[in-house]
Formats: C-alpha cells, structure tokens, sequence
C-alpha cells in the first residue's frame, strides 16, 4: 500500500516528467496560453497515458523485445487518435485551441519513456497508477504554467477577469517568448526551493 | 515568389522552435555543444524532407482515396519510425564517416515532435509536392539555425556567472525566451 502511494506521488514532485525530467517540453510551451488549454491538454496526455501504459504492461510479455518500441509506437498511436476524434466530437474549441499538439501527443516522450521504462516491467496495476501520478505531475506542470501566463498575458484565469476592465497586462507572457521564460523561472524556483529544504534538513 | 514565401516563412517568421514550439527535446537536449548540434540539426533535416515527402505521397495515394484519412496520426508514425530505421541501415554501409557523426542521433528523432509535426502541416497547407517538400527542408534549416545559435551562446554560458539556482536548465530556457523574442521581430514580415 504504502509502495503504490509512492509510485502515485513521485510524479508530481520527486519525479515530475516536466520540471524534474524535462520530457514532453513541447506541448508544455505551445498550448500553455490559458489555464483552460493546458488542464485539456494535460488531461488528454493523461488518457493516453492511462491506455498506453495498461495495454503495454499487459501485453509486455508478449512482445518480441526488437520490435517492441515499434510495437509501443503503434500503441501510443492508436489512443491518440481516439482522443483526436473525442476532442473533435465533443469540444471543437478546444480542438481549435491545441490543434496540431492532439496528434502529436503520439512523439510526447515522457508517454514512450514511461513504457519503456516502467510500464514494460511492471504489472498492470502499477502501470495504471504510474500513469496516474505522472499523467497529473504533467498536467499540475502545465496548470502552473499556463496559470501564470494567463494571469500575466490576460489577466484572467479560466476566462474569468481578476482585475477590472482593460487591466494592464504584460503581452509577452502571451507570447511565446513568455513559454520559455516562465518554465525556466518556475524550474529555477524549485530549484531554489530544493536547496533550501536541504539546507535545513 | 511563392516559393521564396514558403523559404522565408518557414526559417525566420514560422520557425519551428520559436514560434511553433517543435522539437524542444532535442533543442534543450543536444545543444551543450556545438558540433552535436550541428549534427543533429543535419540528421534531423535528413529525416525531415524524406519523412515528408514518403508520408506526402501515402496520403495523397492511399488515405485520402480510401477516405481514412484519420489513421493519419499511426501512418506518419510510423513512416517516421521505419525510414529512420532503414536510414540507420543505408547510413551504417555506405558512408561509416557520416554513420559515425549523425548515428547516435537518430534514434533520437523518432520522438522528436518536430518532424512529425511539420510532416502534419505540410500536408495541411494547401502545398503541392514540390512545395511541401521544400517547405519540410526548410523548416528544417529554421532547426539548424535555431539550435547553432542556442550552442553557440551555452558554449559561452558554460563560463559565465550565473545565479544557484538557475545554472543549467533554467538559465537555458531564459536565453531561449530572449532568442524568440528577437525571432519575433520577424513576424508580419509574411502572413
């Protein structure tokens, strides 16, 4: 019990496959514009995880170990598409909003990483709340961020106005040099954070 | 004229780093130095143009006629995935010099979102095949450029005094930010 706790938490902080590992950067910067599209697009990589991570771990033993990144490819593909044609049936905004980045959650490498790595040695049960912890580390990243430059670039969060009417806004935290800016604050944050937990310790 | 729009657009005001976020991994990933970037970025054009053009053809010829155009997403996968296999192959018995610079990075770039991405996007522009596939091999130059400059300048961070907490990675991705802003000077240049 304790053991399945850990492998749910490490995601979110310890090992958290966007500040810690540095996986699947890009989604993280192009669709992190307002809180709405990064908590869809966290959800939706967290879906695919879901579904790669429990076939995967079943059917491990089964895979010939050549043709088995191949194999976790196709895998990882076909529950892209099934989100691609979710995303397009029941919310045609935010399919407008993430475009492009719904297919390729497919060459998101934190999804392949976590196959290899975990789901291909583990049982099923495990892999699921692997996918869990990590697939809500990303979407708790891109909530961060996306959070952050929606309340700088538009003063708003989730579409809901924080200041009054024309607020001044800081433009460029809309834009995409604010991605890169704004992940690299929050790593060094944390990294400052790190160290001073240490030092006390 | 045309085609000089697609050249410019796709290296300066469309660049796949700065303004379409592709392939970050790689960018932040093999740019401490600037040889290996540069051979990533010729890897990575190699793969590019060839992806393109193979995953072009199969979906004018074989999905759109049979109407599944939405096994996209698996068919340019895994076009991606082989061709790097097979380059990896030809690569290994016809030239071990170019084998022994480009080799460690090729299998690196199945999962690099930039190629499948711009492989998506060419094929989503109204482009001809002359087109798309100039418009893949330039983007990739927009690749190379992006990440030569961003070598060049970790190269020089490596010396440099940075604060504690923002050595390496971080520092990285504000010296990316202040690099995209300057590409973004290059906006409205063309629609």
């Amino acid at each position: 019990m304790k053991d399945a706790l850990q492998v749910f938490t490490r995601g979110f902080v310890s090992e958290n496959p966007v500040l810690k590992m540095l996986l699947g950067l890009c989604p993280v910067l192009a669709v992190t514009t307002t809180a709405e599209n990064g908590l869809g697009m966290g959800l939706a990589t967290t879906f695919v995880l879901l579904g790669s991570n429990t076939v995967i771990s079943a059917s491990a033993k089964l895979l010939p170990k050549t043709v088995r990144i191949p194999a976790y490819i196709v895998v990882i593909a076909t529950f892209v598409t099934i989100v691609d044609l979710l995303i397009k049936a029941f919310s045609p905004e935010l399919n407008q909003s993430l475009g492009l980045f719904i297919p390729l959650i497919v060459v998101n490498c934190m999804i392949l990483g976590r196959a290899e790595a975990y789901a291909s040695k583990n049982g099923i049960g495990y892999s699921i709340i692997d996918a869990f912890g990590m697939g809500f580390g990303f979407t708790f990243a891109l909530l961060l961020l996306s959070a952050m430059r929606e309340v700088l670039g538009a003063g708003t969060i989730f579409n809901i106005p924080l200041v009054g009417e024309d607020p001044k806004t800081i433009l460029v935290m809309a834009l995409p040099p604010g991605a890169f800016a704004g992940l690299g604050f929050i790593i060094a944050g944390l990294n400052a954070l790190e160290k001073k937990q240490k030092s006390n310790a | 004229m045309e085609i000089l729009l697609i050249v410019v657009s796709a290296v300066f005001v469309n660049n796949v780093v700065f303004a379409r976020f592709l392939g970050i991994c790689p960018y932040i990933g093999v740019s401490k130095k600037l040889d290996t970037a540069i051979g990533m970025g010729f890897a990575v054009t190699f793969v590019m143009t060839l992806g393109s053009a193979i995953a072009y053809l199969l979906y004018k010829g074989i999905l759109v006629p049979y109407k599944i155009e939405f096994m996209q997403t698996v068919m340019f996968i895994l076009v991606i995935a082989s061709l790097v296999q097979v380059v990896e192959i030809v690569l290994k018995k016809v030239s071990k010099v170019l084998y022994a610079s480009l080799g460690i990075f090729l299998p690196l770039i199945t999962t690099n979102c930039a190629i499948l991405g711009v492989a998506i996007l060419a094929n989503q522009g109204d482009y001809n095949f002359f087109e798309s596939v100039l418009f893949s091999f330039f983007s990739a130059m927009g690749f190379i450029l992006a990440i030569v400059l961003f070598a060049g300048i970790r190269e020089k961070l490596e010396t440099a005094d940075v604060p504690t907490p923002f050595k390496n990675v971080p520092i990285s991705f504000v010296v990316a930010a202040i690099l995209s802003m300057a590409f973004m000077g290059f906006s409205g240049l063309v629609k």
